[in-house]
């Protein structure tokens, strides 16, 4: 039998076709993703089945870490310092221009008032440090107790921006306690709709919700 | 690879003796574009959020100092079903309201186990309510009414977790209220007693 001659290949491939895959994936990444915003801790939310989205704009964020520490920020800039002057002149806390504009550029805080200003003309990386040691905003049940830091943040902010959707967003494992002092704070300021933030989670099968969802019923 | 062939002096005919130009290949090499694309695929990866987080919107009951207690609860005995939330995501509930000071409720233990846990006990307590209102027992404006007392030893975790269970089975009066110091004493007399830690 006659020997069959493999005709010989060239080892070069040709990367087209790979060329335009990997451009493809970076063009959906690049599309359908968003950058992770700046955050002073890293907390991971419970689920939920709710689908409603996170407004853009507007939003008071605070984030309550698995030690129960708290953070607050507000999310746009001329927002910040109108907040930034209006906790300064409430709490006399003798903030100069340059401390101003770093809390605007900066992201949530989460030291007390009277670290405030040293926490503000900080470099960035010491602003990190802070934040691994401190103690978070002191909270409180009550609006009238002094020492509820949280509940003058929230005050400065609904003045400055009236229309702020409140959201809460806190670790699965901080306790209850530290999320009640915030419902409480809130109801003390008459704000009684309020918004928890949570990942998605799947329907469970049969339930109502499910049910509701096939029949194509929203709430 | 790009080089301009210089050596011919143009206009010459090609000839034997001239030497020929060589004929370059149009095809580049991509492999350092691949490898650039992904480069930045794994860049866009790991900086960036791939979904946007979603909320649970959550409306607490108007508080009024002016209200009056005999207002406030209306709600009747035998729709409701109260849990409490307690450490290590453990769930105890009874039925009522646990306002009757006559007698202690009947605690039960449970979790939330998508079977046999706090969910299973919610649906009962549903399709309690409606035979009782077809009985007529209850009126037809009765719900099933949820109290849900968290206590100091539970999580963040259990709040999110049992308020979705009432977006799940579609509770819709369902209210938060602060755990009373009988109940935190039941619930450690229940552990206790069933050597819980």
């Amino acid at each position: 039998m006659p020997k069959v001659k493999l005709p010989r290949k060239s080892t070069n491939i040709d990367m087209t076709a790979m060329c335009d895959v990997a451009f493809l994936l970076l063009t959906f990444f690049m599309l359908a993703t968003k950058f992770k915003p700046d955050e002073p801790v890293v907390v991971k939310t419970p689920n939920s089945i709710s689908e409603i989205p996170i407004p853009d704009t507007d939003i008071m964020l605070i984030t309550v870490d698995p030690k129960g520490r708290m953070f607050f920020s507000i999310d746009n800039q001329i927002r910040r310092r109108d907040l930034i002057n209006n906790i300064d002149a409430v709490k006399q806390l003798g903030l100069s221009e340059q401390e101003k504009e770093n809390f605007k550029r900066g992201a949530s805080v989460g030291v007390p008032f009277n670290q405030l200003k040293s926490y503000l003309s900080a470099a960035p990386e010491e602003q990190k440090k802070f934040d691994a040691s401190t103690a978070g905003i002191p909270a409180d049940t009550s609006v009238t107790n002094p020492n509820n830091e949280l509940a003058v943040w929230i005050r400065g902010a609904r003045e400055t921006n009236p229309k702020l959707r409140i959201c809460i967003k806190a670790d699965g494992d901080a306790s209850y306690p530290s999320v009640q002092k915030i419902i409480r704070t809130l109801e003390g300021w008459k704000i009684f709709r309020f918004n928890l933030i949570t990942g998605l989670k799947a329907v469970p099968y049969g339930s109502a919700a499910y049910n509701m969802q096939l029949s194509g019923k929203s709430k | 690879m790009a080089e301009m062939d210089t050596s011919s002096s143009g206009g010459h005919k090609k000839g034997p003796g001239v030497k020929k130009g060589k004929k370059l290949s149009t095809r580049i090499d991509l492999t350092p574009m691949v490898d650039l694309g992904f480069l930045l695929i794994t860049f866009f990866m790991y900086t960036t959020t791939m979904q946007k987080p979603k909320t649970m919107e959550i409306n607490m009951p108007y508080k009024d100092p002016n209200i009056k207690m005999e207002d406030q609860t209306k709600i009747k005995a035998s729709t409701a079903i109260t849990i409490l939330l307690s450490k290590n995501h453990r769930i105890y509930y009874y039925e009522g309201l646990g306002t009757d000071s006559s007698k202690s409720p009947d605690y039960h233990a449970t979790n939330f186990a998508a079977k046999g846990g706090i969910r299973d006990e919610i649906m009962a307590k549903q399709k309690a309510v409606e035979a009782m209102k077809r009985q007529g027992t209850l009126g037809p404006k009765d719900q099933t009414t949820i109290l849900i007392k968290p206590d100091t030893t539970s999580t963040y975790d259990d709040l999110v977790n049992i308020l979705d269970e009432m977006s799940i089975n579609d509770v819709r009066v369902y209210a938060i209220v602060d755990i009373s110091t009988i109940e935190q004493d039941n619930i450690h007399t229940t552990e206790v007693a069933n050597g819980v830690k």
